[in-house]
């Protein structure tokens, strides 16, 4: 499907956050903000909410720490008991290494995938870029338009905001 | 958002530390007096201690024990002793805490947390009655020699009747003179760096300007370099000379790790309780965030460090090493074990399965729940790391609670005072402005 949007081109993070929130004012609806850098605060402005990925992480983690206690348990204590050390078959303390880096491992390795996947970021993807200045020097603000949109008056809000200029371009994979 | 464009008006504000307030710190050492009292009367009536004697603590020891051991005081007496020293240890290394968090803050240039900068300068305000406390208790111990076996006279000198012959290889180090200008020097240099940084800040909120950021940089970054010295060292003279046979390389961070969690909870509680009584406006949920995400990661950090050093002893288990932790989990009929695993909860399990949301580092009550819980199990940390070596198996509570509540309340009182001497907000800090915008 088609879709047509609107892009506003800012040179500096400053003018772009502040044009952030003037434009949300003033009724436009964002479709995303393109930075060629992370801007601090501009998820506020922009409203967004706050990702699920930390829940993601927590039950990534617990996985990992139940297959870690599950794996040694069985392994040291009712596989192939062997005594080390002097130590009971299922010594805890000596677990806890093992449990903490596959917690670890588990969380992060789910977290990279879960986040990847809802990105759309796998391998032979093609990342639709609207602007390719925005990889560079310049902050791109692309709100989607269609027929209806009065345009001029889009054009002169993104202007009154500090918007060096206002292009319009269609992508097709968004 | 309003925060990012809006500029805040600030102007001084003084914290009033009405007379209730100074009342009920009163009515704190008054209450400690209390239990104290009461505490010192159960004991000398045999109840409230473990001890199973009636007859008196000095005669049970004496009876048992020949060669190396020595007497003691009467049980009240030794366990008013080790408590001051107990609670001094903990509530002047979480006194210092203000100190090195500020100077980490000056050093890593970071803006967020000048909000809450004088309530660090004032947690400081302990050092100098800390330093007072110290030499007077370690006064106490020659008494009866109750906390510091090493003491004990004749104890390095061979052919004595009380030599013991690893204390005395460790006499280059562990002797009295050498003891006092160490404790003195530690708490001279956190003294000194403490009143420096102050000056420097109120010198600050007169002239304003830059200078004063830049040579606090410095001072703070000297003063670092010696902390960390100083922190470990310290850690093994006020605390692992107690167990004196014992020794461990982990110790240092050990106990610092255990003041720091402490010293952050501290200033988040009190960053909390000025909040909630109408001070600090730009106190926002931003910078509570941040603290909440420091007492969580320090809460790991010190079970780390803990778990690094019982494994290891766990693991191999060298009679000398492991009796450290013999003591504590099941050892005299066990009475330490539930405060042992009591501990790991309170320290570890509790801050870290509440503070693990972004929510609950937010909001006001948990912030506060939890702090509460750090500064009580790292009170107790320090219980455990200081009673078995010294009371052996005659440790109680009424008289160790009423001894911190005495110390809390006069705590509190000069800790207050500090910080009702200058503006709540240091004005003319150039980072301000950052920490006013802070955003998490």
């Amino acid at each position: 499907m088609t879709k047509r949007f609107a892009l506003g081109i800012f040179e500096d993070e400053d003018v772009l956050l502040h044009a952030v929130e003037n434009v949300r004012e003033a009724g436009v609806k964002i479709y995303e903000v393109f930075t060629p850098f992370p801007i601090h605060g501009i998820d506020d402005a922009m409203g967004i909410e706050r990702s699920r990925l930390p829940i993601a992480a927590f039950f990534f983690g617990l996985t990992g720490l139940s297959f870690a206690l599950w794996m040694q348990i069985y392994m040291l204590g009712f596989d192939w008991p062997m005594i080390i050390g002097g130590k009971p078959h299922i010594a805890l303390p000596a677990f806890i290494p093992v449990s903490f880096e596959l917690t670890v491992l588990f969380c992060c390795h789910g977290m990279v995938i879960t986040f990847y996947t809802i990105s759309k970021l796998y391998p032979r993807w093609k990342t639709p870029v609207l602007d390719v200045r925005s990889t560079d020097d310049k902050f791109v603000m692309a709100i989607e338009v269609n027929e209806n949109t009065d345009m001029t008056k889009l054009t002169q809000i993104l202007r009154d905001n500090g918007a060096s200029e206002v292009n319009q371009k269609e992508m097709s994979k968004f | 958002m309003a925060t990012l464009t809006h500029q805040e008006h600030l102007t001084a504000e003084y914290l009033e530390v009405k007379p209730g307030t100074r009342r009920s710190f009163m009515l704190i050492i008054v209450a400690g007096v209390a239990i104290l009292i009461l505490g010192v009367i159960l004991s000398m009536l045999g109840i409230g201690s473990h001890h199973e004697a009636a007859e008196g603590a000095a005669a049970a020891h004496g009876a048992g024990h020949a060669g190396a051991e020595h007497h003691g005081s009467a049980p009240w007496l030794k366990r008013i002793i080790v408590s001051l020293w107990h609670n001094n240890v903990f509530f002047t290394g979480v006194s210092a805490i203000g100190t090195v968090f500020m100077a980490i803050q000056y050093v890593a240039y970071a803006g967020w947390s000048v909000v809450v900068k004088r309530i660090n300068e004032a947690l400081s305000a302990w050092l100098i009655p800390g330093l007072i406390i110290m030499l007077v208790v370690f006064g106490l111990n020659f008494i009866n020699y109750d906390l510091f076996h090493w003491t004990v006279p004749g104890i390095m000198d061979k052919g004595s009747e009380t030599y013991d012959r690893i204390i005395a290889g460790k006499s280059g180090f562990l002797n009295i003179p050498f003891y006092l200008i160490r404790t003195v020097i530690y708490l001279g240099l956190w003294i000194f760096f403490t009143k420096r940084l102050r000056d420097l800040s109120l010198e600050e909120d007169l002239n304003g300007g830059t200078a004063y950021f830049h040579k606090s940089i410095n001072v703070s970054a000297l003063f670092l370099v010696f902390y960390a010295v100083t922190s470990s060292m310290s850690a093994w003279d006020w605390v692992m000379s107690v167990d004196v046979h014992w020794f461990s390389t982990m110790f240092g961070w050990y106990v610092f790790a255990s003041w720091w969690v402490s010293g952050i909870a501290a200033v988040t509680l009190c960053a909390i309780l000025l909040k909630q009584a109408g001070y600090l406006p730009l106190l926002k949920e931003g910078h509570l965030h941040d603290l909440g995400k420091f007492m969580f990661g320090f809460s790991i950090f010190w079970t780390y460090v803990w778990f690094s050093q019982f494994m290891l002893i766990w693991y191999a288990n060298l009679p000398e090493e492991a009796v450290y932790f013999n003591q504590r989990l099941g050892g005299f009929n066990g009475q330490y074990t539930w405060m042992f695993y009591g501990n790991l909860f309170v320290n570890f399990v509790f801050p870290f399965l509440v503070l693990m949301t972004r929510d609950a580092k937010r909001q006001m009550i948990m912030l506060k729940i939890v702090s509460i819980a750090i500064l009580i199990g790292h009170w107790s940390d320090f219980y455990l790391m200081l009673m078995p070596g010294t009371m052996k198996g005659d440790n109680g509570f009424i008289i160790e609670i009423g001894i911190a509540l005495i110390f809390l309340g006069s705590f509190l009182i000069l800790f207050t005072k500090r910080l009702s001497q200058a503006s709540l907000t240091p004005l003319h800090h150039p980072f301000l402005d950052e920490s006013v915008h802070h955003t998490t």
